[in-house]
């Protein structure tokens, strides 16, 4: 009977309903990066007159181009004959041509046409041309076609190539990881001490001091911002200093970052076997050695989960580096720089669009290489098993 | 430049070598201490030793900032002059004031709701096609995402071409083939907050969907099968039985959202800057720090976004009890 049922449902309507549905949001999820992905490789001038989507196919287009001038003729036996080609590049092909706009669609690619002078213009799909008269070509500039070319898929590193060593990006790539790196491992640090002692040591006020920790989880950072960089600037001017630095930012991260990491790792700590850790107090063992010993390497995986959170957090942000370090080329992060580029160049989109992918690479693989851990975290911290 | 990086990496050595020299002789200290006096005194400092470094960085960098930033409130632009209640009167008095409290209420009612609706959908979905693994990660992507780089996508997708040039924002493009007019979607005031809204719920429905499908697979197969025994269709199933059950999950969805909405920033600034009405509290609250130097009246808005947080710190805590009690 049950099974019954489910065949029914396996085979009903509403089975394809669900790959359909779901089949719509995960396009309507992806379109928008892979836009963003395949624009980063095509040319500023594609970017700029054809959608993205139209990249995958040959495009139609409709070109204006000179002919040679009149002092590269030849006299063959009476007859005059210019000879070029109409692109450098191979790969276009000509489908048809003619002298005006309205007009250039009548005389296809091999055909021979009559122009209105009594030359006479031929023009092969591979872009050579002749252009024969009978008599002696006099223009100066040559003269002016319109033509109809199919232009294959191109892409190229070119844009990569160009906002990494051109752009700055290349060292803005650094100075974020310069960034992240040491904010991202001094937390798990601190983190794991405190954690162990929240979870398994005795003190006066251990419930009371967790909870605020935890609540502060939430404190929107904009509260710290004014004043911690009074602080910054006063400690800074003090030392001869600048108020803006590498370590100041690395702290700011470390603190903002601490409520989450103790939650998530005295979460995961509570629930090693009491066992473990009596057995060992009684062969004598103390609590630093418990903990670097045994804790540590247990809690692997809520340090992990932990450490992707924080990495992307540090990686991603743009209102802390914003606040707390320059915009000069050895301070600029890459998200900073992304912005500043959407306001200088609204409209560069080769240069936006390969800048955009740069900075997504680097947590895009990190997030792809240990998604099991980062649903861990994520799910251990938001539901209680 | 590798110079730089070789230096950030000795910077974590030393703060690593730093803090365990620091644990270690904490600890060293201690146990001669304790082994001289033989009191268990010692044992009852040790904790503090574990905790010190992150209570104090906690302290300086949370809890301080935001008794300061409540007593700057009181205080004129330099923050040296007492005001009172001046720049709470200022706030709900001030015009761009009303349209930014009011973009931040839509924002969020918005995309908590919608986030939690398609994670919900996809989540349910997903766990009953062959495919759903990969469904689940094309979704749950955007998370990966800086909402600066994902600012820089929409806005490609949001873009305006003149209306005789091929439209390369897939948006009009797409209102051009089915006949329509294209637009400047993230210049029309009222309707452009909800463009911009879709960016972040683009975000964090992967978030919803990953948390909601753990949830939905904690959930006991016999009273699903029992009910589609007793003739339950699945649309009854999904309303009656299931959303029921993981109801605290949605909750904690929803509310950490609304904690990530309530501080959302980059995406204003990197698309609008707060133009044609799109501010929201956090972006108002760094145009009166930075470019106002107004550190009363900036401190002021961001009270305003504590108290936003404040019923769901206090949901938290109360959480937080009810666990520790079981």
């Amino acid at each position: 009977m049950m099974s019954g049922l489910r065949k029914l449902y396996l085979a009903s309507p509403l089975r394809m309903l669900t790959h359909l549905l779901l089949l719509f949001l995960v396009v309507a999820w992806s379109v928008p990066t892979l836009g963003l992905f395949i624009s980063s490789f095509r040319t500023a001038d594609s970017i700029d007159s054809t959608g993205w989507w139209t990249s995958l196919a040959e495009s139609s287009q409709n070109k204006r181009i000179r002919l040679a001038e009149a002092n590269e003729q030849q006299n063959i036996g009476g007859q005059f004959l210019i000879e070029g080609v109409l692109f450098e590049d191979e790969k276009i092909k000509i489908v048809s041509f003619g002298e005006s706009f309205k007009t250039f669609t009548d005389t296809s690619a091999g055909d021979s046409l009559t122009l209105k002078n009594g030359t006479e213009l031929i023009i092969s799909e591979d872009g050579h041309y002749q252009w024969t008269s009978d008599e002696v070509f006099m223009h100066k500039r040559g003269k002016r076609i319109f033509v109809n070319v199919l232009i294959p898929p191109t892409f190229s590193l070119d844009n990569y190539h160009y906002v990494l060593f051109s752009e700055g990006l290349g060292k803005a790539f650094l100075n974020t990881l310069t960034v992240t790196i040491p904010a991202t491992i001094i937390p798990i640090l601190f983190a794991a001490f405190a954690s162990y002692a929240f979870s398994w040591m005795q003190f006066p006020g251990r419930k009371i001091l967790f909870v605020i920790v935890v609540a502060l989880f939430v404190v929107p950072l904009q509260l710290s911002l004014i004043p911690l960089l009074s602080l910054y600037s006063s400690i800074g001017a003090y030392l001869d200093f600048s108020a803006k630095s590498y370590p100041g930012v690395w702290l700011a991260h470390t603190g903002f970052g601490l409520p989450l990491a103790i939650y998530i790792l005295r979460n995961y700590m509570i629930g090693i076997p009491r066992e473990i850790i009596q057995s060992a107090r009684v062969e004598g063992a103390s609590h630093f050695q418990i903990f670097v010993k045994l804790i540590l390497p247990l809690s692997l995986p809520a340090l992990a989960a932990f450490a992707i959170f924080q990495f992307l957090w540090v990686w991603n942000d743009l209102l802390v580096a914003m606040v707390f370090l320059g915009t000069s080329s050895d301070q600029i992060v890459m998200t900073t720089k992304l912005r500043d580029l959407m306001g200088t160049y609204g409209g560069d989109y080769e240069i936006l669009t390969a800048s955009a992918f740069v900075s997504i690479v680097v947590p895009l693989s990190v997030f792809l290489g240990l998604q099991k851990y980062f649903v861990k975290g994520l799910v251990s911290g938001s539901i209680k098993e | 430049m590798l110079v730089q990086l070789v230096h950030s990496i000795l910077v974590v050595v030393l703060a690593v070598t730093v803090s365990v020299v620091y644990f270690i002789t904490g600890n060293w200290i201690l146990d001669r201490w304790s082994a001289k006096s033989n009191t268990p005194k010692a044992e009852k400092i040790r904790p503090w030793i574990f905790l010190f470094p992150a209570l104090f960085l906690i302290s300086l960098y949370l809890l301080y900032p935001a008794f300061e930033t409540l007593r700057l409130s009181f205080f004129n632009n330099s923050g040296r002059e007492f005001v009172g209640m001046q720049n709470y009167l200022w706030l709900f008095q001030d015009e761009q004031m009303r349209t930014t409290l009011r973009n931040n209420f839509l924002w969020l009612i918005i995309v908590p709701l919608l986030s939690t609706f398609f994670g919900l959908i996809i989540a349910t979905l997903s766990d009953r096609v062959w495919w759903g693994a990969f469904a689940k990660t094309l979704v749950f992507m955007p998370m990966a995402i800086s909402f600066v780089g994902a600012s820089v996508i929409w806005k490609f997708i949001y873009d305006l071409r003149s209306t005789d040039a091929d439209q390369i924002g897939l948006l009009n493009a797409i209102v051009v083939a089915l006949g329509g007019e294209p637009m400047a979607w993230i210049t029309i005031p009222f309707w452009n907050n909800f463009f911009l809204m879709v960016v972040l719920i683009w975000i964090q429905t992967g978030f919803a969907m990953v948390i909601l499908s753990a949830a939905l697979r904690g959930l006991s197969n016999e009273v699903i099968e029992a009910s589609r025994m007793d003739g339950a269709n699945e649309f009854q199933i999904f309303y009656k039985i299931m959303v029921p059950q993981i109801l605290p999950t949605i909750i904690v969805v929803w509310t950490t959202i609304t904690v990530i909405v309530l501080k959302v920033f980059d995406i204003v600034v990197a698309m609008t800057n707060g133009q044609w009405d799109t501010g929201v509290l956090a972006n108002l609250m760094f145009d009166w720090m930075f470019r106002a130097a107004d550190f009363g009246r900036g401190s002021t808005i961001a009270l305003m976004i504590l108290l936003g947080v404040i019923p769901i710190m206090y949901l938290n805590i109360k959480r937080l009890k009810q666990e520790d009690e079981i």
